[in-house]
C-alpha cells in the first residue's frame, strides 16, 4: 500500500485518532504517536518513489505538530477553541481585571528593583517583595488552572452526551467563552511570572 | 539497496562503521586501527590524509590542515579569536572560510571531503564493494549552515550522504542497540572541538530526543590550549623566545600539550619535554593531574550550563534521568566524569568505547534506511529555533528550539505597495530576541505578482527535514502554483559552487590516485631494494661478477626513479631489477637450504 498524504482538512485530533476531547490520557497518546511515526517517518520510505518520500515527510511533519499541540493541555485547549470557534491568534492576552492595579503596581516594583544595587538593603527589600508577589501569583494561576481543568470536564461530558437541544448549544457556547477568558488571562499571569523568575533570578 | 555506511566526521578523528549481521563494526586499517587523524597535508607528491599527514603537522605546519570541523559552515568573522592558534592561512570568499595550501585555496567541505575519501576507500578495500551511500554524523548543536556544509563535504567526496545525523544520538542507537535499555538518559558527548548534551526517552525502540544543548566551539582543543598557553608563557619567562614566530614548535607544543593532558587521565604527574629552536636546548617540566585539572576547571565548567538548559527544556531534573552515557575522547578525563556524576548525580556509562560510538551509531542509522534494521527509530529535534526578519530587526519565531523533526511552519506573505513584485525574506536561527544577535541562515525574494497593495498571498512553508536541514517552498494561493526558490545561504557555498566542487574532485581523482600509487610504488621499491642488497651481502659470491655488478646497476637505477614522481617508472626499474635479481634468488635459497641441511643424513630429510 502506497503512502497518502494527510487531508488539509484534517485536525489534530483526527490525525492521531481522538476525540475532541480536553482530557486525554498521556500514555495514550503517546503509545499513538508512536505508532503512527512507524507508519509515516522518512526513515522507512527511503527506498521509495521521491513523491512517496515528500508524502511521508510532510506527514511526519503534521503528525509531529499535531502531538506537540495535544500533548499540552493548554495548547490542546487552545487549539480547540480555534477549531470549535475561529482562530486561536484571535485571542488576545488580557489582565484579569481584579488584578488590574496590582500588576501596575508589580511593573512598577520591578522597574525599581532592576534600576537598584542588588546588594543593597533596598534592593534585597525589593527583592522580597517580588518573591511574595510571585507566589501570589502563582497561585492564582493554578486556581486558573484547576478552573480550566472543571471547563474541560464540563466540555468533555457535553460531548459524551452528544445532544443537540438549545440548552446544550448553549451550554457549549458559554464553555467556551469563559475558556477563552480564562486562557487569555492565564497566559498574561504566565508571561508575567516568567519574566519574574527571570529578573529574581538574573 | 546498496550498502549505506556510516561515518563520524570527527574534529580530531574519523572513523567509518557497516553493519553485519545485525551489529555495527569500525573498518580497520591494515595495522587494525579504526581512526583515521582528521589531518590533510600538502606534500611535494600531493595531498596525504590521516597518520601519514598528522606527521607533517610539525614538519609541514603551513601546509598541514587540522580541525577543519571548527570552521564548517563559518564566515572569517566567527573565528577571529582563534586565529593565531592555527599556523596555516585563513581567508575568506563569499561567506565561507578558505584555507590555503600551496598555489590553492580549498573551502572546509572540501578539506573534508578529502577526510570522507580517505574513509570511503578503506572501506571499500576492506569489504570490497565500492561504497556510494552514507550516513555522516554531526554535534547536535550544529546550525543549518554547518550542516549542510557536511552534506557538500559528501557530495564532493562522491558520497550521497542519505541522512546526517546527530552525534550524541548516533552514540545513544549503539547503547541502545546493545544494552536494550529503556527509560530517560542523558547523552554527554565532549569530543575534540564540540560538546553536545541531549536527553532522550527509550521506550520500545523508539528513540525520542526530548531536548538538546551544547557549544560547537567547546572541546578537547581547547583543553589542549590551556597548557599551550601556560607551557609558551614559561617558555617565554625562563628562556626568552617567543614560539609563537615558530609555528613548527608551536605544533610540537599543541601535541606534546595533547599528550600529557591524555597521560594525565591514567597518571598523577607527567613529564613534559620540548625541543627549543635554534639550539636553544630544551624545555622540561612536571605536570601534576592538579595542576592540569585548576586549568581546565572552567572549560569543563562550560559544559554545565548547557546541561541543566537541555534539563529545563525537557522539562526534567537531574533526578529523573535514569543513565548518563559517555561519549568523545575528552569525557576520559577523571574531572569531566566527576563533574558530571555531581551534575546528575549518578555515576555515568563508559562501557562503549567513547571514541568508536557515534561512528558505530551512524551504523546503526545507516541500517535503519536500508531496510535491516526495523524495530528502532529515532526522532530528534531541532537545536535552535527558527525564524523569520519582522519589523524593527525583530526575529519571529516559526519552530522552535526542540521541536521534533520533521518539522514544518507555514507563513502568509502579502504586499504593502500597490504593484509590488518581490518581498524579501531574512531566515534567521537562534535564541535571542534581535535579528543582530542571531545567526543568518539565508536570504531569498518571494516573487509576487503586481496587484494592490494587500492582495497577493504568498504561503511559504518552511520544512526542516529529518537532517535538521531546512527546505523552503511558497505557494501563490490565488493561482494555487507553486514557485521555486532561490535561497542565497549567507555562510555556505551556492549551489554552482558545490557543482563545481564536485567537477573538480572528479577530474583531481585521476590525480589523486597517482598520488597515491606513487606512495605505494616507492614503500615496495623501498622493500625491494632492502632485500637485494641482503641477498647480494650474504650470497653476492656465490654468483659471477658481472652478474652482481648488473644486479648493483639495477639497484641504483632504482634509487634513481624513487627519487621521481612517476610510479610507472618505478614499477617499471623495479621489474628490471626482479629480473636481474632471478638468478641471485635462486643461488640465495639453494644456499640458506645447503647451510640447513648441513650435517644431515640423506635419511633424515
Amino acid at each position: 500500500m502506497k503512502v497518502q498524504p494527510v487531508s488539509k482538512d484534517t485536525d489534530y485530533f483526527t490525525c492521531l485518532g481522538f476525540p475532541r476531547r480536553l482530557t486525554l490520557d498521556p500514555k495514550k497518546l503517546e503509545a499513538k504517536f508512536y505508532e503512527l511515526s512507524r507508519a509515516f517517518h522518512p526513515d522507512f520510505y527511503q527506498a521509495k518513489s521521491p513523491k512517496e518520500q515528500t508524502i511521508s515527510l510532510s506527514n511526519a511533519a503534521v503528525l509531529n505538530t499535531a502531538y506537540r499541540t495535544l500533548r499540552d493541555p493548554i495548547q490542546r485547549a487552545e487549539y480547540l477553541l480555534a477549531l470549535e470557534s475561529g482562530s486561536v491568534k484571535d485571542i488576545r492576552t488580557s489582565p484579569p481585571a481584579d488584578l488590574f492595579e496590582e500588576i501596575l503596581e508589580l511593573q512598577d516594583t520591578l522597574e525599581q528593583y532592576r534600576a537598584s544595587d542588588r546588594e543593597s538593603d533596598e534592593g534585597q527589600q525589593l527583592r522580597k517583595t517580588l518573591q511574595t508577589e510571585k507566589q501570589t501569583l502563582d497561585r492564582r494561576r493554578e486556581e486558573m488552572e484547576s478552573q480550566l481543568r472543571q471547563l474541560f470536564t464540563g466540555w468533555d461530558q457535553l460531548q459524551d452526551r452528544g445532544e443537540a437541544t438549545s440548552q446544550a448549544r448553549a451550554e457549549r457556547d458559554r464553555i467556551l467563552k469563559q475558556m477563552r477568558e480564562l486562557l487569555s488571562h492565564r497566559t498574561y499571569i504566565n508571561n508575567i511570572v516568567n519574566d519574574l523568575a527571570a529578573t529574581i533570578a538574573s | 539497496m546498496a550498502r549505506i555506511v556510516g561515518i563520524d566526521l570527527g574534529t580530531t578523528n574519523s572513523l567509518i562503521a557497516y553493519m553485519k549481521d545485525g551489529q555495527p563494526h569500525v573498518v580497520p586499517d591494515r595495522h587494525g586501527r579504526a581512526m583515521v587523524p582528521s589531518v590533510v597535508a600538502l606534500t611535494d607528491n600531493g595531498l596525504i590524509v590521516g597518520d601519514p599527514a598528522k606527521e607533517h603537522l610539525t614538519r609541514n605546519p603551513q601546509r598541514t590542515v587540522y580541525s577543519v570541523k571548527r570552521f564548517m559552515g563559518k564566515g572569517l568573522a566567527d573565528v577571529e579569536g582563534e586565529l593565531a592558534y592555527f599556523p596555516y592561512t585563513l581567508t575568506e570568499t563569499g561567506g565561507v572560510i578558505r584555507i590555503r595550501l600551496g598555489e590553492k585555496n580549498y573551502s572546509p567541505p572540501q578539506i573534508s571531503a578529502m577526510i570522507l575519501k580517505e574513509l570511503k576507500l578503506r572501506a571499500e578495500a576492506h569489504l570490497g564493494e565500492s561504497i556510494t551511500k552514507a550516513v555522516i554524523t554531526v554535534p547536535a548543536y550544529f546550525n543549518d549552515s554547518q550542516r549542510q556544509a557536511t552534506k557538500d563535504a559528501g557530495l564532493i567526496a562522491g558520497l550521497e550522504v542519505l541522512r546526517i545525523i546527530n552525534e550524541p544520538t548516533a552514540a545513544s542507537l549503539a547503547y541502545g542497540l546493545q544494552k536494550k535499555t529503556q527509560g530517560t538518559i542523558a547523552v554527554y558527548d565532549f569530543g575534540g572541538g564540540t560538546f553536545d548534551i541531549s536527553i532522550l526517552k527509550l521506550k520500545d525502540g523508539i528513540f525520542e530526543v526530548l531536548a538538546t544543548n551544547g557549544d560547537t566551539h567547546l572541546g578537547g582543543d581547547d583543553l589542549d590550549r590551556v597548557l599551550v598557553d601556560l607551557f609558551v608563557g614559561e617558555i617565554r619567562d625562563r628562556h626568552g623566545i617567543d614560539l609563537s614566530s615558530y609555528p613548527d614548535h608551536m605544533q610540537a607544543v599543541r601535541l606534546e600539550a595533547e599528550r600529557a593532558k591524555i597521560r594525565l587521565s591514567d597518571e598523577q604527574k607527567t613529564e613534559v619535554s620540548l625541543d627549543l629552536p635554534e639550539d636553544k636546548g630544551s624545555f622540561t617540566r612536571e605536570l601534576t593531574r592538579d595542576q592540569l585539572e585548576s586549568l581546565a576547571m572552567r572549560v569543563i565548567e562550560r559544559t554545565l550550563a548547557p546541561c541543566r538548559m537541555a534539563l529545563k527544556d525537557a522539562g526534567l531534573t537531574p533526578q529523573d534521568i535514569d543513565e548518563v552515557v559517555l561519549v568523545g575522547g575528552s569525557t576520559r578525563m577523571p574531572l569531566v566524569r566527576q563533574r558530571v556524576e555531581a551534575l546528575f548525580g549518578k555515576a555515568p556509562h563508559c562501557h562503549l568505547n567513547p571514541d568508536e560510538v557515534v561512528a558505530l551509531g551512524a551504523a546503526v542509522q545507516a541500517d535503519i534506511l536500508s531496510g535491516g534494521t526495523t524495530d528502532m527509530l529515532l526522532l530528534d529535534v531541532t537545536p535552535l529555533s527558527l525564524g523569520i526578519e519582522t519589523m524593527g530587526g525583530v526575529m519571529s519565531s516559526l519552530i522552535r528550539r526542540n521541536t521534533t523533526i520533521p518539522a514544518s511552519a507555514k507563513e502568509m506573505f502579502t504586499t504593502y505597495v500597490d504593484g509590488q513584485t518581490g518581498v524579501d525574506i531574512h531566515i534567521l536561527q537562534g535564541e535571542r530576541e534581535l535579528v543582530k544577535d542571531n545567526r543568518s541562515l539565508a536570504r531569498f525574494r518571494l516573487k509576487v505578482p503586481p496587484l494592490p497593495a494587500g492582495v497577493p498571498r504568498i504561503e511559504v512553508t518552511f520544512l526542516i527535514d529529518a537532517n535538521g536541514i531546512l527546505n523552503v517552498t511558497a505557494k501563490d494561493m490565488r493561482t494555487g502554483e507553486s514557485q521555486s526558490i532561490e535561497v542565497r545561504p549567507s555562510y555556505g557555498l551556492s549551489d554552482t559552487e558545490v557543482e563545481r566542487m564536485i567537477e573538480d574532485s572528479f577530474k583531481f581523482a585521476a590525480e589523486d590516485i597517482s598520488a597515491r600509487k606513487l606512495i605505494e610504488a616507492r614503500l615496495d621499491a623501498e622493500a625491494l631494494i632492502k632485500t637485494t642488497e641482503k641477498s647480494l651481502a650474504e650470497a653476492g659470491h656465490l654468483i659471477p661478477t658481472e652478474e652482481a655488478d648488473g644486479i648493483r646497476r639495477a639497484l641504483d637505477q632504482l634509487s634513481a626513479a624513487n627519487s621521481g614522481n612517476d610510479f610507472r617508472t618505478i614499477r617499471a626499474t623495479m621489474a628490471e631489477l626482479e629480473q636481474a635479481a632471478k638468478h641471485l634468488n635462486v643461488v640465495m635459497l639453494d644456499h640458506s637450504l645447503k647451510k640447513g641441511l648441513q650435517g644431515k643424513k640423506v635419511s633424515d630429510v
